[in-house]
């Protein structure tokens, strides 16, 4: 059946030892192939020599400000949500030199980075995330200024999807309606079906890329029944999220209540510790930093992840702009959740739960809105009262 | 003399809406003053018995302060108000008023009118509501100058 | 709040918006004892440094650091590029002791501009404040290139004592040669200021304009244009005939490092000249 040629909509079964053709598969083609792994207590995305890395048998307890592995019964590769890493530190690196100068006399010149060809491929991508990935590309590819290291490791990724078998104790991405399954943007997309006896993955090409590489490994057509199994192990998932957020109306609502008295609460708990930036898939804030060598001859320019929970994210002559930490916890959800569908057409936020999980005082965005929601002013703030249209 | 005066009085902006009786009242309290460039209108301490209203020139509201002379807080122009120490005891000037172009004005008997005004409580609350409106826009704008915006800090 | 923000035009743009490109200066300026004005001529033989007025630059300087600064020379002709200043931090400090023949890097022109545009026809008022007059001047520059474009033209110009006036010499030519009315007034004067004592929106009620139809551009310190806007409403020009310039944390100029966000706006590309009814419901709010 291997011979058989497959298209984009395939489906195709494989059983579970022969993912790792799939991985040596990609790397033979010159993927740097990078996905979910277990280290220091958390599953992180990193390099993958081969599916032994992969976090088989593990799976993770999450719920505001905790997060535990834990050991499956079984032996899955894939059955955790996601973790502290997300795909964009491969894509929007956190650190990277833009240029670099140097004096030559009274002048100086300045040497573009040409961005390293690097070809990634992300093995285990999760719904949510291939949402992020399509926000991030709205950020730096869709207007007016292209981002060049952006672009040049977008473009050769290849995306091999997981379609989530359980939902994650933060999780809301029914609610974000970016999951629990895989329907853009991947090459391949995956659901692991483990049962009495039996451990495979139905797989489906997305691309013609994808339909290739499916078709140089062993594999067999998807039977109805394993069809069936698939489809209902994620429509499972989206039946366990673990939070749940009403996106309705949400922007004006957010505009509407600058001065929601709910602010002064997160604030009285939030320690500005920017987790929530760091872990979240689509912020992309970054700082520029000028440096030189010693001898004054050579200066670099690099670029480094930022957060708008610093106290001199704002900075502007003489004193930062938002110098409560209120305020800068209300610049990010309201951004997020508001202003960024002005900005890129979308919400800023895919309900993958990693700002919950990972802040260390458990402030909960969906439990946030909930309660501004519920209690608003009748009427809303007054400035804003000429309304947001 | 004192009512050729009242087609004067009664375009300028500050009189606006006031009832002809009432321009009537005020005329009688009014006459035409020119100054020099340079010269003094009031002095600090004196006693304040007139306002004026500018129909032409610049005059700079000032400060004395011994070191460095008369200092100008503000200057009123053309269409405005100068003077409201006439309106409450104990009717001193508070302030140097000193002309920096030649400036003609209307000049108000602060005496005559405070009279009328006690007689007319009318003619009283439409003068009153004109000089607090004229008050309070100084002092906004007075608090926008000590902000001292321009500075380092701004 | 705009739903949608308008794509301003931009010119000139420098190949690569992310690389400096080095450039001579031709002459460094006092204009006051902090505040200093910046000639640059093109490097690479293009002759001209295209930019509407209203727009900045990012001005690097070898190995200390790069600050937006607004552009406030002449938008047309081959007259050099000039960039006033205030020293501020480190970068301006290091900036202010350049030199002839030294070289500056240049990223830019970026933002949106001033609305030469909807202005023709009508009065224009323009309030500025401090060194808020710098990146009007272009806006000027340009008017007076097309006088009979615009009917009356009113400059207001505040600052904190008479020796922090910028372009003194230029004002007083202005006035002689232009048909424009300028208004000068100081927060506090010194024993030699012969002009008007007050904050410059105090000059607004009475400046000879028609407000039915004029369109006004404002630019200084945020708590200033608050005021001036509140002035120019109670005249009676509308939040759709008045124009700011906003400033904020500025790193990479191109929208991508966050920094400048300002509500849904980046006050790179979204601004820095906003037509102010658009910004109107945060305008003003704390912290935003």
């Amino acid at each position: 059946m291997s011979a058989a040629q497959l298209q984009i909509g395939s489906s195709v079964t494989i059983e579970s030892k022969q993912l790792d053709l799939l991985l040596q598969a990609l790397r033979t083609q010159g993927f740097d192939v990078v996905g979910p792994t277990v280290r220091d207590g958390a599953i992180v995305y990193d390099h993958l020599a081969s599916i032994n890395d992969l976090p088989a048998g593990w799976t993770d307890e999450q719920d505001g400000g905790k997060y535990r592995l834990k050991r499956r019964a079984d032996s899955a590769l894939f059955g955790y949500a996601v973790g502290p890493h997300s795909w964009k530190r491969f894509l929007h690196p956190p650190i990277q030199r833009l240029w670099s100068a140097k004096r030559d006399g009274h002048s100086f010149q300045v040497i573009s980075q040409r961005p390293k060809g690097v070809k990634f491929a992300f093995l285990g991508v999760r719904a949510c995330e291939l949402h992020a990935i399509a926000i991030q590309d709205k950020v730096f590819l869709g207007d007016r200024y292209v981002d060049p290291v952006y672009k040049s490791r977008r473009e050769n990724i290849f995306l091999v999807a997981v379609n989530c078998g359980q939902a994650g104790g933060t999780c809301f991405c029914v609610s974000m309606k970016t999951g629990p399954k895989a329907t853009v943007g991947y090459d391949i997309a995956m659901t692991e079906v483990v049962q009495e006896g039996r451990h495979f993955f139905v797989m489906e090409a997305g691309t013609e890329r994808g339909a290739v590489l499916l078709s140089g490994i062993p594999h067999e057509r998807t039977n109805p029944q394993d069809s069936e199994k698939a489809e209902g192990i994620v429509a499972e998932t989206a039946r366990h999220m673990g939070r749940k957020l009403d996106p309705a109306g949400l922007k004006e609502l957010l505009y509407r209540n600058y001065e929601h008295p709910r602010w002064d609460n997160v604030a009285a708990r939030c320690l500005t510790c920017a987790n929530c930036t760091m872990v979240c898939p689509t912020c992309f804030c970054t700082t520029v930093e000028d440096v030189t060598d010693l001898s004054g001859e050579h200066a670099e320019r690099w670029r480094k992840w930022d957060s708008c929970f610093t106290l001199d994210f704002s900075y502007l002559h003489g004193g930062s702009v938002r110098a409560t930490p209120k305020s800068r916890y209300r610049q990010w959800m309201t951004h997020k959740l508001g202003t960024w569908i002005d900005q890129f057409g979308t919400s800023g936020c895919v309900g993958c739960g990693r700002c919950i999980t990972w802040c260390p005082v458990g402030i909960d965005i969906t439990e946030e809105v909930r309660v501004i929601r519920e209690t608003e002013p009748a009427g809303g703030d007054g400035p804003t009262k000429k309304g947001s249209s | 003399m004192i009512h050729n005066l009242e087609p004067i009085i009664r375009e300028q902006p500050f009189f606006q809406g006031l009832e002809e009786r009432h321009i009537k009242l005020v005329t009688g309290c009014a006459k035409n003053v020119r100054f020099e460039a340079g010269q003094v209108i009031f002095r600090e301490g004196e006693e304040a018995d007139k306002f004026y209203l500018i129909r032409e020139g610049l005059v700079a509201v000032e400060v004395l302060v011994p070191e460095r002379g008369s200092t100008a807080v503000q200057t009123v122009c053309e269409g405005e108000m100068l003077g409201w120490s006439w309106l409450f005891p104990p009717y001193r000037w508070r302030f140097q008023a000193r002309t920096r172009q030649a400036t003609r004005a209307l000049a108000f008997d602060g005496k005559c009118l405070r009279a009328k005004c006690e007689g007319d409580h009318d003619l009283g609350y439409e003068l009153l509501k004109r000089f607090s409106r004229v008050v309070t826009d100084r002092l906004e704008a007075t608090r926008v100058q000590l902000m001292d915006l321009y500075g380092t800090n701004s | 709040m705009a739903q949608t923000l308008e794509q301003p035009v931009t010119t000139g743009l420098t190949p690569n918006p992310m690389l400096p490109e080095p450039h001579r200066i031709q002459r460094l300026r006092s204009e006051t004892d902090d505040t200093f004005t910046l000639e640059i001529e093109p490097t690479d033989g293009r002759g001209r440094f295209l930019f509407a007025p209203g727009q900045f630059n990012m001005l690097y300087v070898f190995g200390v650091g790069e600050v937006p600064i607004s552009i406030s020379g002449y938008p047309h002709g081959t007259k050099p590029l000039q960039h006033t200043t205030r020293v501020v931090g480190a970068v301006t400090r290091a900036m202010r002791r350049l030199k002839r023949g030294d070289m500056i890097g240049i990223r830019g022109p970026f933002g949106s501009q001033w609305p030469m545009e909807e202005a023709t026809g009508r009065d224009l008022v323009i309030v500025a404040g401090g060194i808020g007059l710098a990146p009007l001047r272009p806006a000027l520059y340009h008017m007076m290139a097309h006088r009979e474009s615009y009917r009356r033209i009113v400059l207001l110009y505040g600052t904190r004592t008479p020796e922090d006036i910028l372009y003194r010499r230029e004002l007083e030519r202005w006035r002689g040669k232009f048909d424009l009315e300028i208004y000068v007034t100081v927060d506090r004067a010194s024993s030699g200021w012969h002009g008007s004592v007050g904050v410059v929106t105090t000059l607004i009620s009475r400046a000879p304009f028609d407000p039915s139809n004029a369109l006004a551009l404002v630019c200084g310190p945020e708590v200033m244009m608050r005021y001036a806007v509140m002035g120019l409403h109670k005249r009676g020009v509308p939040p759709e005939r008045t124009y700011v310039s906003m400033e904020r944390n500025m790193k990479c100029a191109i929208g991508f490092c966050g920094h400048c966000q300002y509500g849904p706006a980046f006050i790179c590309k979204d601004g820095p000249v906003f037509r102010f009814d658009r910004i109107e419901s945060i305008f003003g709010k704390e912290e935003i």
